[in-house]
């Protein structure tokens, strides 16, 4: 009878974060102003770490929280602000098919995973292996060390990327950014005068 | 114990929303999340699986497929500030051609 309350109480735990991870889901593919898609998004990402807890996946669960609501979407966030984007209107909308495609196509392809599942059945579970920082990285250090690796060059060409693509070009910048170095390696009085320039 | 399809229908729904998404909105930033969500949905799909299978070998591919959104976002958001800057707008259909 106990092991009959638990099961309720974890398919309550699942029903619970499932929902709100769906609802904020189509809240993101909703909303018009994007910076109410990306608070969407954080929910759905937070309440996934919910879900990551209850499969015993604890480091993913911590990673998904910092990583992902903390880092990526600090970042979308960022760039929502940094461009100060205006609603657009909807007759800019050229191909306004797609919306009324959208609709049959989600449920023709809902309808379709959901038929593949009911043919996998069940699988009972087997024995649990906690999916603690010990756990992972004796994996990751062992048998995938190359993948990991690749992964960290990954990142720096992103990273060296990103600065590429994001720079700024014309002349009026680069003397702006010039006249503010100079300015760093003048004596005092002159930086005062040229740090107030580069503030107007 | 919640089955595992129970799992794997959520994440076929979050992944579909995902798609839809990317059907219905037209701003560029908006498509970006809707990718997210779509990753996302696939980690699920893989932690699901390492759990129900007793191998915590799909935690670390969620790991991996963590870095890479994480540096596609910084590089998608880089072009997007690119494209901000020379056509001031987010709509995809705007930006439809290579020279300005």
């Amino acid at each position: 009878m106990e092991q009959f309350a638990q099961i309720q109480v974890s398919h309550l735990f699942f029903l619970a974060f499932a929902s709100l991870a769906v609802v904020a889901a189509f809240n993101v593919i909703l909303q018009r102003n994007p910076i109410y898609s990306a608070i969407g998004l954080i929910v759905v990402m937070c309440s996934l770490a919910g879900l990551f807890l209850t499969l015993s996946a604890e480091f993913i669960a911590a990673i998904q929280i910092i990583v992902y609501a903390g880092a990526i979407m600090v970042l979308f966030v960022f760039v929502i602000m940094l461009l100060n984007i205006r609603e657009e209107d909807a007759k800019a909308d050229r191909q306004k098919y797609l919306k009324f495609l959208a609709v049959p196509l989600f449920l023709a392809l809902i309808g379709v995973v959901m038929a593949a599942l009911k043919t996998i059945g069940n699988p009972a579970a087997s024995s649990n292996v906690p999916g603690t920082v010990e756990n992972v990285a004796e994996g990751m250090f062992t048998n995938y060390l190359l993948p990991f690796e690749a992964t960290s060059v990954l990142i720096l060409m992103a990273i060296v990327g990103s600065m590429f693509l994001a720079r700024r070009e014309s002349a009026e910048d680069t003397n702006e950014i010039e006249t503010a170095l100079n300015a760093a390696n003048q004596p005092t009085a002159v930086e005062e005068s040229s740090e107030e320039e580069v503030h107007a | 114990m919640v089955p595992l399809s129970w799992y794997l229908a959520l994440s076929a729904v979050l992944f579909t929303i995902g798609v839809a998404g990317v059907l219905i909105q037209r701003n560029a930033i908006v498509l970006f999340m809707c990718i997210e969500l779509m990753l996302n949905s696939v980690n699920l799909t893989l932690v699901a699986f390492s759990r129900f299978l007793g191998d915590v070998t799909g935690q670390l591919f969620v790991f991996i497929v963590m870095v890479v959104a994480a540096a596609e976002a910084a590089v998608g958001l880089a072009i997007i500030i690119a494209l901000f800057r020379t056509r001031e707008t987010l709509n995809v259909d705007e930006a439809d051609l290579l020279k300005l």
